[in-house]
């Protein structure tokens, strides 16, 4: 809108209104007012995270705290920390020890700001039979007895195996998804255009689309956040486990909310690069093993039978 | 510069005119469209919630179309190589029709790419410089930058030799020709890299499988003629356009030959997964038989087959393929055919059971088929646009007029008999239009 031309004021609503149904329309952003409408226009022309100077990327980060705590009416902090150096995350997970109780699917759905309707889960917990074994054809997705676990049968949960070779990360268009330093694969949710080729690309069905605009209680809102985790996503954005990377990256660092829940210690987590680790321990000591070993994918994600 | 503007506002004079029957048939799509555009609204509005995708098929509807449509612009080559290449005259003719093809075609992949995208205002990401275009390392990048070129290539190609032709003067070979060239490899690289984007992938063995690209290429040489032959024996009948039956026979016998191969790699490829009977099995099962109880796309893979078999004989035998009846019956038979069979029943099955071994089972939603409907009106739309201008172009009905500026336009409406007699030929109007 030109500023030197007058005009009356109800010319100017219409007009605008006309805009914000042409903006509505095509897919771009309403304009509610002039300073929201510079934000909507900074956050639309933001760079990939990975080329975001320190200075574009503190500018960044104010905007989206401002508008997170305004959504949701707290105080909402949006990190960035970086990996540690010297650090590479892995997990293991006990299969003899877990019970199938899904309390880890949800306590990872509180702590990673999750869509609650439509529901999103980062983790999978499949029913399988003792008898059988390890075989993906026969699980059972939606087991819900009374009880857990049930005679005769083992769970196993499957969340992002955090790839050392991830098939998902290459596969992508604009590069909005990559491998950190630390071995997590991370999601730029400013940049990923919603394609989903890395959906039909990840062997372990770990990728998750907000296909509607996720719903999330304002109450319910873990309001701290790191940028390429748990922060609130728009629509249209792939998701995945980050292994809590707003928790795992601080000093000192906590637990995935899913190892911190686990009743029966089934989970593990650890830096795999340190040879003192549990998680060392295990691998080196332990019958391990990883998902579709074939595909060569290298996951960071071990399973193992301790007794 | 002064030349183009007067051809452009020719050409839009042309296409206000024509007969009754082709202002209905615009109307039509115009409203198709129309109703695609609501339904876009809607979904940009509510997300892709709206679509019957969801995590475990990932891709549907769109995608399936997308593939399909890929196919059907790689076609043109199929001109394209005879009329240049070997310069065989019959073909050479209108070869010019398969490249509009082919734009038109790519133009609705384009569309529905962008349909399926959650975030399409951020098409920016792709572009070179100002995004981040993941090249040469996604596939999805390589299929951007092929489509386009083979999109631009089109795009010039039409448009130079139209023009020239508007103008009276005989396309220049020396500018035409390489890009001509440029235009065969760039049309069998269209292909192979859609196919080598699902191709590629560990994750989902159904497409994991090195006869995809053959197998894709040779449902291209099928699904294109085919709607290329529909078009023509349309033009031929209601316009005064003329199509030699050599070329007409021509490319119904190629495109035996391109079913015959489409059918073996198939076979070829239902032999090693039922007699392996591995857990890869399990995609196969989903459309061929049924799944644990789970068989949408049983009845279609099956028409298909039947339709794509039927088409094989009937293109096969000289005698169906030389009677009009029977071979516009094998050009319908082998486009839905192909439509099944490298749409949905490539693409859906890739998903079925995903990569947990869960079944979800997909079928598109109102909002899929409204807002695809809108697209296929937007192709059909612009090809009709483009065959407006060309058909008299080539007739000679539409160039420019003795005084150099004007356009002489000898064909007022598009759907023209082709008995030309005299006295109405006579009757036509040397029209010429004042600028303002």
């Amino acid at each position: 809108m030109s500023k030197n031309k007058p005009y009356d004021h109800a010319h100017h609503s219409s007009r605008r209104k006309f805009l914000k149904g042409l903006a509505a329309g095509i897919g771009l952003i309403a304009l509610p007012d002039k300073q929201a409408s510079a934000s909507v226009w900074e956050e639309f022309f933001q760079k990939n995270f990975r080329e975001l100077s320190k200075d574009d990327l503190k500018t960044v980060l104010a905007r989206l705290e401002k508008k997170y705590s305004k959504q949701f009416a707290k105080q909402v902090t949006v990190k960035a920390t970086p990996p540690i150096e010297g650090v590479r995350y892995g997990y293991a997970l006990d299969l003899s020890r877990c019970i199938g109780c899904r309390r880890c699917v949800y306590a990872c759905v509180k702590e990673n700001n999750q869509s609650r309707d439509p529901q999103i889960h980062w983790i999978r917990v499949m029913q399988l039979d003792k008898e059988k074994g390890v075989d993906l054809s026969r699980a059972e997705h939606y087991y819900n007895p009374e009880k857990v676990p049930e005679k005769g049968h083992f769970y196993m949960p499957v969340q992002c195996q955090q790839c050392e070779n991830p098939p998902c990360t290459k596969v992508c268009p604009v590069q909005a998804t990559w491998k950190e330093n630390d071995g997590i694969v991370v999601v730029d949710y400013n940049w990923c255009i919603g394609c989903r080729y890395c959906m039909a690309a990840c062997p372990y069905s770990a990728r998750h689309f907000n296909w509607g605009k996720p719903g999330l209680p304002a109450a319910e809102m873990n309001p701290d956040t790191h940028y390429l985790g748990n922060r609130p996503r728009p629509k249209g954005v792939v998701e995945k486990c980050t292994f809590c990377i707003q928790r795992t990256r601080e000093q000192p660092g906590r637990y995935p909310a899913c190892e911190e829940i686990c009743p029966v210690g089934a989970r593990k987590f650890g830096n795999l690069l340190d040879p003192e680790s549990e998680i060392r321990y295990l691998i080196e000591n332990k019958r391990v093993f990883i998902l579709k070993e074939d595909l060569n994918t290298q996951p960071k994600f071990f399973y193992f039978y301790a007794t | 510069m002064k030349n183009i503007w007067n051809f452009f506002t020719g050409t839009i004079r042309l296409i206000s005119k024509g007969s009754t029957a082709y202002y209905c048939w615009i109307v039509f799509l115009l409203i198709l469209m129309c109703i695609g555009g609501i339904a876009f609204c809607h979904q940009l509005d509510q997300g892709l919630i709206v679509t019957a995708m969801r995590d475990q098929v990932s891709w549907g509807f769109y995608i399936s179309n997308f593939t399909f449509m890929v196919g059907v612009a790689a076609a043109a080559v199929l001109l394209v190589i005879p009329a240049y290449v070997y310069e065989w005259g019959p073909i050479k003719e209108f070869a010019v029709l398969g490249e509009l093809l082919a734009v038109s075609a790519i133009v609705m992949c384009l569309l529905f790419v962008t349909v399926d995208i959650g975030h399409p205002e951020r098409f920016w990401h792709l572009i070179p410089k100002l995004g981040l275009l993941n090249f040469p390392q996604s596939l999805l990048a390589w299929d951007v930058v092929v489509l386009n070129t083979y999109l631009a290539l089109n795009l010039t190609i039409s448009i130079y030799i139209l023009y020239s032709l508007y103008y009276k003067r005989e396309p220049k070979h020396n500018f035409y020709t390489p890009l001509v060239l440029l235009s065969i490899p760039s049309a069998i690289s269209i292909h192979t890299v859609t196919a080598f984007l699902y191709n590629g992938l560990g994750a989902r063995p159904f497409w994991n499988s090195s006869i995809l690209v053959p197998r894709f290429l040779a449902s291209a040489f099928c699904s294109g003629p085919a709607f290329m032959l529909l078009i023509f024996l349309l033009v031929r009948k209601y316009t005064k356009f003329r199509i030699k039956d050599e070329a007409i026979q021509k490319i119904a016998e190629i495109m035996a030959y391109a079913m015959f191969i489409n059918l073996l790699l198939l076979g070829a490829e239902l032999f090693k997964e039922y007699y392996t009977d591995s857990v890869h099995l399990d995609s196969f099962k989903y459309l061929f038989q049924g799944l644990h109880g789970h068989s949408a796309l049983v009845p279609y893979i099956w028409t298909a087959m039947v339709f794509n078999i039927t088409a094989f004989f009937l293109f096969l035998v000289p005698a169906t393929r030389r009677n009009t009846t029977t071979l516009v019956i094998g050009c319908v038979l082998v486009f839905v055919g192909v439509y099944i069979e490298k749409g949905m029943g490539l693409v859906i099955p890739g998903f079925i059971p995903d990569t947990l071994h869960e079944i979800y089972e997909y079928s598109p939603s109102n909002t899929e088929l409204m807002l695809s409907m809108g697209i296929w009106a937007t192709g059909l739309f612009i090809y009709t646009m483009l065959l407006r201008v060309a058909i008299p172009i080539l007739n000679g009905d539409f160039h420019v007029a003795d005084d150099g500026v004007h356009s002489f336009i000898g064909d007022q409406l598009f759907l023209v008999k082709q008995e030309s007699d005299p006295e109405s030929e006579q009757e036509l109007v040397r029209s010429t239009f004042g600028h303002t």
